[in-house]
């Protein structure tokens, strides 16, 4: 055990992989000597050599479609996109080749092999384009896997778990704990499940369901309720695509409520999604409407970002406004 | 629509000679009429730019060296939440502004203050914009240095790389629609270059024959990335010939060569609908952003060498030369700025964030029924907490 930043957790993923396995690389904008504009590869270039571990032209369609490409070929690329706003250029590429690649061929070709890196979300000062958590335009998305880590050791163990998948995994990252988030991290190779939720705390009046940096944010509300003698049980999906369904309906059903805290935007967050499905899977258990906090249905503004954010205060009402329904 | 005829693959002249064209087939040399000394290359004839212009454009890139110093120094102090440099590249932005005219659009990437400072941005609209407060004509919404400006034909910047590039083409696509013989210049980084967006936007110039110049600064880095690992061709101004598109490759510290090949390329956009690829060559001499440290991915010797080739000292000793300023007065002007810099970045400071209103206006020309509610649900929140939003509770009792 060592102790790691959510950013060494992500190198030491990636070096045990490219270790282990030499059909294994890691490229994008600046990863290279430089080790990416958060460091999360540096060390890997002097380590693995330049074919390995290599800068790209600026251009994330090419990224992706190169990745596309040589993971067709039966490598295992790990693409970096320096920021998830930025992910869109390759929009097509993931959409319309990684996640129907498998499909439309019946299987005489997949690009299972592909895995895409990126830094999503809020709590940075980064405005409209520093900010965004788009995981609900991928989650639309048949075909693809979506993971997002919330400490170190998730990191470290779920993108070993998505390089090696035999599906396309796109692995989102909360930079505002890239830094921040700290703990005991193995030194060596070690998996955790995707598709596969996690309850951080267990509780028996209201199910609090989040994903990435969020979960801290539904952490802080809890203590809050707490306070009021409510005892929260929060959930930590980890996977966004496949998402562990049962695990969040087996807890709705023992506590018979549930509020959603998300990042994204109100209008079609996944949690929307979430909602949908548990008020499907247990209606007959709750005891009040599925709520949700998330951001405004606004783009992620600069100077107002506190105000926009579904900090731990609105995730804390939200959790009131459900007892209290 | 097209004036000229596409190529026509049955009149394509024959060979028998298999040919192998290399990739270097083209080797364009820059455009340069200043020396680094200052000193005119024999026998060139400068462009016929007065004292009074020239003197503006040497303030506006005194003004633009001291912005950029105090603001970074602001950023380090954390005033301001992020900053970046246009220091070293000052000639390419304020020598091609200024050789437009101000009806014509410009459209940048974010390193281009000093085209918008020549066009008349204020030393107010800079620092309000810089701290995001109620003042900033972007409310505030955008990181510091996305500038933008409706009345000063400067649109408004956005991160995402290269998007600008195509929307340049069908800007200029619409002025030239309307006659009024403007054009659309638009700033990239050889960086930037490299988006599919480039190939969009240059490609749709050279077919529909539009009014726009494409003016790709090259400052041999995208980040941390050297322009030798982003193209393995020589730079970005030979790719024009590919679309049918006329080239100009220019000393981008040269801000005499620059106004001269703008001038040129704006009277081919505007009278002949000939879009025009320029390249500027130059080298930023500060970090990407204030997120960036240069010393992981470059030697103090490359950045001193390059330092010898920077453009104010040139253009000042020139200036000097020709009697249009002397070292004193040019010296008194750099400290007036300072000051000025330094008066106006305390006033924004002390300048109210927006209100909280205006978190849902702009979203749509009208805030929906949906975005109002959620606005006075924050409203209540921020009510229950005012300590917790202390930018704009003030405003919310
Ligand atoms: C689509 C997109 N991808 C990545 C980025 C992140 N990024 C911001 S600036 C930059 C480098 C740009 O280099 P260049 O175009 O050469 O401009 P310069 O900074 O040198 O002026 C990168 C990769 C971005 N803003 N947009
Ligand atoms: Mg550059």
């Amino acid at each position: 055990m060592a102790k790691m930043n959510l950013l060494q957790a992500i190198n030491s993923a990636l070096d045990v992989a490219m270790a282990k396995n030499d059909k294994v690389s890691v490229f994008g904008e600046d990863v290279g000597h430089f080790g990416g504009v958060f460091r999360a590869t540096s060390g890997l270039q002097q380590k693995y050599g330049r074919s390995r571990c290599f800068n790209t032209p600026l251009v994330e369609q090419g990224i992706i479609g190169f990745a596309n490409g040589l993971a067709a070929q039966g490598s295992f690329p790990v693409a970096e996109i320096q920021f998830g706003d930025y992910i869109f250029p390759a929009f097509d590429q993931i959409v319309n080749e990684t996640a129907k690649f498998r499909y439309r061929s019946g299987n005489e070709f997949n690009v299972g092999g592909l895995t895409i890196r990126t830094p999503y979300g809020g709590g940075i000062h980064g405005g409209h384009y520093h900010s965004q958590s788009p995981e609900a335009y991928f989650a639309h998305t048949p075909g693809l896997k979506i993971v997002v880590p919330r400490n170190p050791y998730q990191a470290k163990g779920l993108l070993l778990s998505a390089i090696f998948d035999p599906n396309p995994v796109l692995f989102l990252e909360p930079k505002r704990l890239y830094r921040a988030a700290v703990g005991e991290v193995p030194e060596e190779e070690y998996t955790l499940p995707i598709g596969k939720a996690e309850v951080v705390q267990e509780g028996t009046d209201i199910t609090v369901v989040g994903w990435g940096a969020q979960v801290e944010v539904i952490e802080r509300a809890a203590e809050l309720a707490k306070k009021d003698g409510v005892s929260v049980e929060i959930i930590d999906l980890r996977s966004i695509l496949p998402w562990d369904v049962d695990t969040v309906a087996q807890s709705v059903m023992k506590t018979g409520r549930m509020v959603v805290s998300q990042e994204a935007p109100h209008t079609m967050a996944f949690g929307s999604e979430v909602a949908a499905t548990i008020q499907e899977k247990c209606f007959l258990y709750l005891e009040s409407p599925v709520m949700r906090a998330s951001g405004l249905d606004t783009p992620y503004p600069l100077a107002h970002e506190k105000e926009y954010f579904s900090d731990h205060l609105k995730t804390y009402e939200m959790i009131k406004r459900s007892l209290n329904y | 629509m097209a004036t000229q005829m596409a190529k026509d693959p049955q009149k394509t002249a024959v060979t028998t000679e298999l040919q192998v064209i290399s990739g270097n087939a083209l080797d364009i040399p820059m455009y340069q009429l200043l020396k680094e000394d200052g000193t005119v290359h024999k026998g060139v004839k400068l462009p016929e730019i007065g004292k009074e212009l020239a003197l503006k454009m040497f303030s506006t890139m005194q003004f633009i060296r001291i912005l950029d110093e105090r603001m970074i120094a602001a950023q380090r102090q954390g005033r301001i939440s992020f900053y970046l440099s246009s220091l070293g590249e000052e000639a390419a932005a304020i020598g091609s502004a200024a050789a437009l005219k101000f009806e014509d659009m410009i459209m940048g990437q974010y390193r281009e203050q000093g085209a918008l400072a020549f066009r008349g941005f204020t030393i107010d609209q800079f620092m309000n914009q810089l701290f995001s407060n109620e003042l900033d004509l972007g409310k505030g919404r955008q990181m510091p240095v996305h500038y933008g400006c409706a009345d000063l034909n400067f649109m408004t910047i956005s991160s995402p790389l290269g998007t600008q590039i195509p929307q340049a083409t069908g800007y200029a696509y619409g002025q030239k629609q309307s006659g009024d013989k403007t054009c659309t210049l638009c700033y990239f980084g050889e960086g930037a270059a490299s988006e599919g967006d480039f190939h969009a936007g240059l490609n749709m110039a050279a077919v529909f024959k539009v009014p726009v110049i494409f003016f790709c600064r090259n400052n041999g880095y995208a980040i941390s990335t050297p322009a030798n690992e982003q193209f393995a061709g020589d730079g970005i101004a030979p790719r024009a010939v590919g679309y049918g598109m006329k080239a100009i490759r220019v000393d981008g510290n040269d801000i005499f060569a620059v106004y001269q090949a703008v001038q040129e390329a704006r009277r081919l956009a505007v009278e002949e609908n000939e879009p025009v690829l320029i390249e500027a060559m130059s080298y930023r001499m500060a970090g990407h952003s204030t997120s960036d440290d240069p010393s992981g991915y470059r030697s103090k010797e490359e950045e001193e060498a390059r330092r010898k080739r920077e453009p104010m000292i040139r253009f000042r000793n020139w200036l000097v030369k020709q009697g249009w300023i002397s070292e004193e007065e040019a010296d008194a002007q750099m400290q007036q700025h300072k000051e000025e810099v330094l008066a106006a970045l305390k006033r924004a400071e002390t300048v109210a964030a927006p209100h909280v209103d205006e978190i849902i206006v702009d979203v749509y020309d009208e805030p929906t029924q949906a975005l109002k509610d959620q606005l006075e649900a924050l409203k209540a929140h921020i009510r229950q907490y005012p300590d917790a939003y202390p930018a704009t509770s003030g405003g919310v009792k």
